[in-house]
């Protein structure tokens, strides 16, 4: 069956939001970020997400406020298109296709109708070098237009976005790559390059890592791998260019950013901590500590009200100049890899796993954004180089949401091994987990697998030990414990011919556990613990076992190491069928028969989906990443989805997502449902010659609520009293804070004027 | 090449003096170093930073400031007296008392006829600069509180006065002060302490450039009387201040040891509007940098732990050669010690005494070498020791201060009996370089006007023989002089790079060596062939033959084909030569961080060897290693030698102060907080 051309691997939420530097708007009121394929507008009051701009097919590289009309915002991405968007009302104005694949994108307020973009060099075969290069934004109308009018700038610059900055007035950029710092005056369209050494006697590492520009002066900060500033003037000398070097961050400065005005110089680096230096002042600083994680991006809202920090946990920061925090924006936290399997919380629909070290992740797939961190480890994280951390290597949590289960590790040796399995009841009144039972050194070797049994009278857990047993473990109220309630405690030890167990499931009404040992699946029952059957499929150990749900929960599936898929008949104790495929994962879906199979063929995933019944797959496709897919989800949906047909029905009720070797949260999504939400973002049109000014707001507002007169005075029979809350008067009087008010003997008069029916309406 | 046993020696506790004050002569290139003992060193900046002249101290004069007018130098000390010096003779010339208690600073204006000084009864004395001497003309307004520091404006009609807590402007022919400018005394702890302005420069736009003891650099606007702008530069102390000629930059030195410069830089680049703008930190010292000098290409500093480092601004320097890369003189540029070869004696040379050691037995090969301290000789008398020498058989010594020479009878047997030699003929009343002929019978003494005098030396008395002058009739102190083994010959090399050559028997002068451009820094006379080696402060080495009265062949191969590139960037001068006696080719030269034996039978190396090739050539087969071999083995076990010579028993005298004892000996730094500690 051939791949179905409406699903598409797309993106979903959960992506990076410290890419690029987030961007403030002109009126402080909304923070754009890229985020993957698109570019969110939050409030920076609220946190909300106000809008998404979809529109770009691939990571967004770059984004800047058109220094025409602040109330648009180029951005740029790698699938070699600039586009422009009214950010206000999240509408698509203008796309320029440039058909190179773009890093950066800069915009100069002295450079009318033209943006800065850094390309790679096409004539040279090295694929590492980049230019810069300006391009020119044709004039011409149309929602689409090809924009080939490139003048190249400066070549061999850095394709990081930070390395490049645009100075006072844009008279010049500068542009750091390696251990060189190039300027290049657009006026005398000259280049003066300056060289570091790569380092000196006292081990200094001097490579450059970012560059900002004083916006009055022409003096230029760099930051380095050892954690200097250095302030550049004079640099348009050849020779007597000089610097002074500032020293506080202990390792690489990330970013260096200079306040609308000029007068301070924010850097942050590893030390999460924001400096703020005094220009001018030498080595006078003020600091923000404590920010939780390194900083990756720094930026200032043009009126220099606001600073916005990223950091390497998928977290922006605003706070005010008075350095408050007056807004945290948190993405999905990814570390380098993630140990626990993906869940599902059945209560909250959110994703669980791993999140800050140590830490569970609650993350709202729908609302993308965090809902909470639960902290396993409980334990005071030290940021050190080779530090063995406590690491949360297992979850699981029960059918209905109530119970958690955790496992973490920590290994400093071979021989040393911490383990502690906790379990987690959720408490009503907190709406949150709390510690039941903490288990230290459950199996003597590190557990393998772990899962609830599906049965909602009686929850057991079962885990499966590199020691060669699996553990029963039962909610037991201990009458000696007073006060304690029920805490949860060993019921059964079951081995199997000492072989070492790899993998457990339940079957979905919890009456069979089937145990992989090696290459024999022993399925258990859990009432009486008594060994039923066993499948074996040698050569070839199981890699992956899973239950069939609804009609098909008779069949029990498995793969095995040797690129066997085995479906075992649980009536009849058989072999159903089985199919060579590489199958790396198993992933059942809850609502309906369907299965997820991903399985490895040449450097990439292929993904079958099909019911147990029959051998036959519903939909399958080729290469849906590169690399190896480690974990996938079942997410149900809010709704279900309507319209679909034969090939699409497996995506109905639940959306299958999965991480890629990269670490990028991806999820399958169909035609239609693009269609909706690009039709939902499509309300509006603005007429483009028409700037968005607040005079143009006013005016609209006005001509609106004179048609709607106009309406009014048509439609007679539908002329009704309008209630007081409707007036704007009221509104403002209740809206405003009492202190500010006016006296209520000017209020009054106000007051009763709005509730007196207007003539027009009255007619 | 041979082997020798070495005598390693490190019991000479030479200890120099911090630094105190410099001044820069930029017609003359040539730099004043005054140091806390009342030393002056003056060191040719035209001749690879030689150090060319040096005027001992004495007790009682200190230097507080020194300042060139033209070609002469004036020291003013907290001794109440301003000093002039003779630069040929290399003493006082004469002192002046101000009568304004302790002298903290003296300035010259630059038209060079006024010399400023301020005193610590807080006035500023105008002194009128005459052909040979200097008068006073007239108080300025007498303040309160001490003047540390003066500056004159370019026309020399203002003064900018550094005192206690403020800056006073002067105006000159009034002799009223115009403006009072105070200075802010810091941050809260030190409130109750007065801010003390350790520098004042007055620039030509009416600016002033102060540096205080709260650690602040400040500019201020001279013509309204008010401040610029401030820099905190340290938590302490800032105490020194040089201007650039052009006024563009200046640099400050801090007591934590570290060299800030500032720079005068237009905010938007062409733009008129400019700012004073720290720019660049160097830390060329451990501690308290009390004089700096910029020099156009380089900034020159020097404090309390007795280095003078020349630091080169890059960005003013077009090509990099020898004389733009850091240099750090740490030891005098003439020997302290000298060396009784036939007795194994050694004579250590200290300011204000003087020791004799009798070497041990050493081990073997670089083991360190015990010594018995025979005799120490604590000095009697205010003036420092210039010079001393030690005779080859070790019966003699003699020794000269800036007034007085004396000689010794040493008699060695189990201990070192010492006597006075009663009556010196009246000729030697001082001298600038002693010597002993080699078989102990004759003394040189280079005296005033470049004459050398000889003295035969026997039992029963002291005769003066012979007064040499040298034909050129220079003036310039002698400051090398090189006897004969076989007695004949007697080369005395000046400080006007000349090179007088006398015979001894006929006491006539013989010839004089071509003049070469620059400063000799060592030299010796072959024992066979009387050929006179000559080491040059630019490390050229040149061969003469005496009795043919030309240059050897050898020398003309060096001249012609050139030394190679890295012998011509060392950084220290060659100080002593020492001829082989087992191999009549190969002689030795040192400087402070090797020796080299020179072969003069081998090829020397041109510029695309390899010059440091003694590991190369011990991996290498016999054959192979004489093709490879050139003319110079290096040897750099020994660092920081002060002295390399050989014994009649060839073995191998290795004088060293490793730098880490001077270092330990100096007072604690200012204690600097440092990451991670």
């Amino acid at each position: 069956m051939v791949a179905s051309a409406e699903v598409r691997v797309a993106r979903c939420g959960g992506s990076r939001i410290n890419f690029i530097e987030p961007i403030i708007t002109l009126d402080s009121r909304f923070l754009l970020c890229a985020s993957g394929d698109a570019v969110h507008v939050y409030s920076t009051s609220t946190e909300e997400r106000v809008h998404v701009l979809q529109g770009h097919v691939d990571l967004v590289t770059g984004l800047r406020l058109n220094s025409s009309n602040h109330l648009q915002v180029y951005s740029c991405s790698l699938d070699g298109t600039v586009k422009l968007w009214d950010f206000t009302d999240g509408i698509l104005i203008k796309t320029y296709i440039v058909g190179h694949k773009i890093f950066s994108l800069y915009v100069s307020k002295f450079h009318e109708g033209t943006v800065f973009i850094i390309l790679p060099m096409e004539s040279s075969a090295n694929t590492e070098a980049f230019q810069l290069v300006a391009l020119h934004l044709p004039k011409t109308t149309g929602p689409e237009v090809e924009a080939r009018d490139i003048l190249s700038v400066l070549r061999d610059v850095s394709p990081i976005p930070k390395a490049t900055s645009f100075g006072r007035g844009g008279e010049f950029v500068a542009s750091a790559s390696g251990l060189q710092l190039s300027v290049y005056f657009f006026r005398k369209q000259k280049t003066y390059r300056f060289s570091l050494k790569a380092n000196d006697k006292k081990g200094a590492r001097n490579r450059f890592t970012c560059v900002a520009s004083h916006p009055n002066d022409d003096c230029i900060a760099t930051g380095h791998e050892d954690g200097k500033i250095r302030l550049w003037r004079n640099f348009s000398q050849k020779k007597e260019y000089t610097y002074s070097t500032e020293h506080w961050h202990h390792s690489a400065v990330n970013a260096l950013h200079f306040t609308p005005e000029g007068t301070e110089l924010l850097s942050g680096g590893v030390e999460s901590v924001l400096v703020l230096w005094r220009y001018g002042a030498g080595s006078k600083k003020d600091f923000v500590p404590r920010l939780g994680s390194a900083i990756e991006h720094i930026s200032v809202s043009p009126d220099g009200s606001l600073y916005c920090t990223s950091h390497k946990d998928n977290k922006i920061v605003v706070m005010k100049s008075s350095r408050d925090i007056s807004a945290i924006i948190q993405g999905l936290v990814k570390g380098e890899t993630i140990r626990t399997d993906l869940l599902i919380d059945p209560r909250t629909k959110a994703l669980v796993c791993n999140g800050k070290p140590g830490h569970l992740q609650f993350f709202s797939l729908r609302h993308d954004k965090q809902l909470y961190n639960l902290d396993i480890v409980q334990q005071e994280y030290i940021h050190e180089a080779g530090l063995h951390q406590c690491e949360v290597t297992k979850a699981a949590i029960d059918a209905q949401g109530s119970w958690l289960a955790t496992v973490e590790e920590r290994q400093e040796n071979p021989e040393e091994l911490d383990i502690i399995l906790k379990l987690w009841a959720y408490d009503e009144s907190t709406q949150s987990f709390h510690l039941n039972t903490s288990i230290s050194m459950a199996h003597e070797g590190q557990i393998s697998a772990m899962c609830f049994s599906g049965d909602a009278e009686a929850t057991m857990l079962v885990t499966t030990g590199r020691d060669g047993h699996f553990k029963a473990w039962l909610l037991a109220d201990h009458p000696d414990a007073q006060g304690e309630g029920a805490s949860w405690s060993c019921d059964y030890v079951g081995s199997y011919h000492r072989r070492e167990p790899t993998r457990c499931c339940f079957s979905a009404d919890g009456s069979l556990l089937a145990v992989g040992f090696g290459e024999v699946v022993t399925v258990w029952s859990p009432s009486t613990w008594e060994l039923l059957v066993t499948f074996s499929q040698p050569p070839g150990d199981i890699r992956d076992l899973c239950f069939g749900r609804l009609s098909c929960s008779k069949y029990l599936l498995g793969t095995t190491t040797k690129n066997l898929l085995c479906c075992w008949n649980l009536l009849t104790c058989s072999l159903e069928w089985s199919s060579t495929v590489d199958v790396i994962l198993l992933q059942p879906d809850p609502l309906s028969e369907n299965m997820a199979a991903f399985s490895r063929a040449s450097g990439s995933t292929d993904l079958f989906v099909f019911k147990p019944s029959e051998p036959r797959p519903l939909f399958s496709q080729k290469a849906v990443c590169s690399g190896t897919v480690r974990r996938a989800v079942f997410a149900p949906r809010e709704e279900v989805l309507e319209g679909c047909d034969e090939s699409t029905q497996w995506l109905s009720c639940s959306r299958l997502y999965f991480l890629t070797e990269h670490m990028e949260l991806m999820t399958f999504s169909t035609k239609s449902e693009e269609d909706q939400i690009i039709a939902s973002s499509k309300q509006l049109v603005i007429d483009d010659s028409v700037a968005v000014t607040p005079f143009y707001l006013l005016l609209g507002k006005h001509r609106k609520s004179q048609r709607e007169t106009q309406d009014s005075v048509s439609s007679h029979t539908a002329a009704r009293i309008q209630l007081p809350q409707g007036s704007p008067a009221i509104r403002e009087l209740l809206h405003t804070p009492a202190h500010v008010l006016p006296s209520a003997s000017f209020l009054c008069n106000m007051f009763v004027n709005s509730l007196l029916i207007s003539k027009s309406g009255v007619r | 090449m041979g082997e020798f046993k070495v005598h390693r020696v490190r019991f000479f506790g030479y200890m120099p003096s911090g630094i105190r004050c410099m001044s820069f002569n930029e017609r003359a290139e040539r730099l004043a170093l005054g140091r806390l003992d009342g030393t002056l060193e003056i060191f040719n900046f035209k001749d690879s930073f030689y150090q060319e002249k040096v005027i001992p101290g004495n007790d009682s004069r200190s230097v507080e400031a020194v300042c060139w007018v033209a070609e002469r130098l004036f020291t003013a000390g907290l001794n109440g007296e301003i000093t002039e010096y003779d630069l040929e003779n290399l003493c006082p010339k004469y002192s002046l008392d101000a009568f304004g208690g302790p002298i903290w600073t003296v300035a010259c204006n630059a038209q060079g006829t006024h010399l400023a000084v301020g005193c610590e009864d807080g006035s500023i004395k105008l002194f009128e600069i005459l052909p040979e001497k200097i008068r006073f003309e007239r108080n300025l307004d007498r303040q309160k509180g001490r003047v540390l520091s003066l500056s004159w404006h370019e026309s020399g009609t203002r003064i900018a006065a550094g005192m206690l807590d403020m800056i006073r402007i002067f105006d000159v022919q009034s002799g009223h002060a115009t403006h009072r400018m105070l200075v802010d005394r810091g941050v809260s702890g030190m409130r109750n302490h007065e801010c003390v302005v350790w520098c004042v420069a007055f620039l030509s736009d009416l600016t002033v450039i102060s540096t205080d003891s709260s650690g602040k650099v400040q500019v201020w606007n001279a013509a309204m009387g008010i401040l610029s702008s401030t820099h905190l530069v340290s938590k302490s102390d800032v105490l020194s201040l040089a201007v650039s000629k052009d006024e563009s930059s200046f640099v400050v030195g801090t007591s934590e040891g570290t060299v800030v410069q500032f720079q005068f830089l237009a905010n938007i680049l062409g733009g008129d509007e400019k700012a004073w703008v720290r720019t660049k930190t160097f830390k060329p010292h451990t501690h308290d940098v009390r004089a700096l000098a910029e020099i156009g290409t380089a900034v020159v500093s020097g404090g309390l732990d007795t280095q003078l480092v020349v630091r080169p601004l890059l960005d003013k320097v077009d090509i990099m050669s020898y004389d733009n890369v850091l240099h750090k003189i740490h030891f005098p540029h003439r020997s302290l010690v000298s060396c009784a070869q036939k007795a194994g004696m050694l004579l250590f040379q200290f300011p204000a005494q003087l020791e004799v050691w009798r070497l041990g037995e050493s081990e073997g090969r670089g083991e360190f070498c015990l010594g018995t301290r025979e005799k120490w000789i604590p000095f009697q008398g205010e003036d420092h020791i210039s010079c001393s020498a030690i005779s080859p058989c070790g019966g003699w010594l003699a020794y000269s201060t800036v007034s007085s020479l004396r000689v010794y009878r040493l008699q060695c047997d189990e201990h070192v009996s010492i006597s006075k030699v009663p009556k010196l003929p009246k000729v030697l009343r001082s001298a600038h370089q002693l010597s002993f002929s080699d078989d102990s019978s004759k003394l040189f003494a280079a005296s005033t006007h470049s004459m050398v005098h000889v003295i035969s030396l026997s039992q029963s008395e002291c005769k003066h023989l012979h007064t040499f002058k040298p034909k050129s009739g220079s003036t310039e102190p002698v400051h090398l002089l090189a006897a004969s083994k076989d007695g004949k010959w007697l080369a005395a090399a000046n400080r006007g790079c000349e090179i007088h050559i006398y015979n001894l028997h006929k006491l006539k002068p013989h010839c004089t060596v071509p003049i070469y451009g620059s400063c000799p820094t060592a030299m010796g006379i072959h024992p066979t062939s009387n050929n006179l080696l000559m080491v040059h402060a630019d490390r050229q080495i040149f061969e003469y033959s005496i009795v043919e009265k030309q240059y050897t062949d050898w020398s003309r191969r060096v001249q012609r084909e050139g030394l190679h590139k890295l012998w011509l960037e060392r950084d220290t001068p060659v100080t002593h030569v020492t001829f082989n006696p087992r191999n009549a080719a190969q002689f030795m030269l040192h400087d402070t961080y090797m020796f080299c034996i020179i072969d003069q039978s081998l090829p020397l190396p041109d510029n695309k060897c390899q010059f440091y090739n003694q590991i190369t050539l011990k991996s290498l087969s016999e054959q192979e290693r004489l093709s490879h071999a050139h003319a110079f083995k290096m040897c750099t076990k020994y660092q920081h030698l002060l002295f390399l010579g050989l014994l009649d028993d060839e073995s191998l005298v290795v004088v060293q102060r490793p730098l880490t004892d001077i270092a330990s000996q100096l007072p604690a730094p200012v204690r600097l907080k440092k990451f991670a500690t």
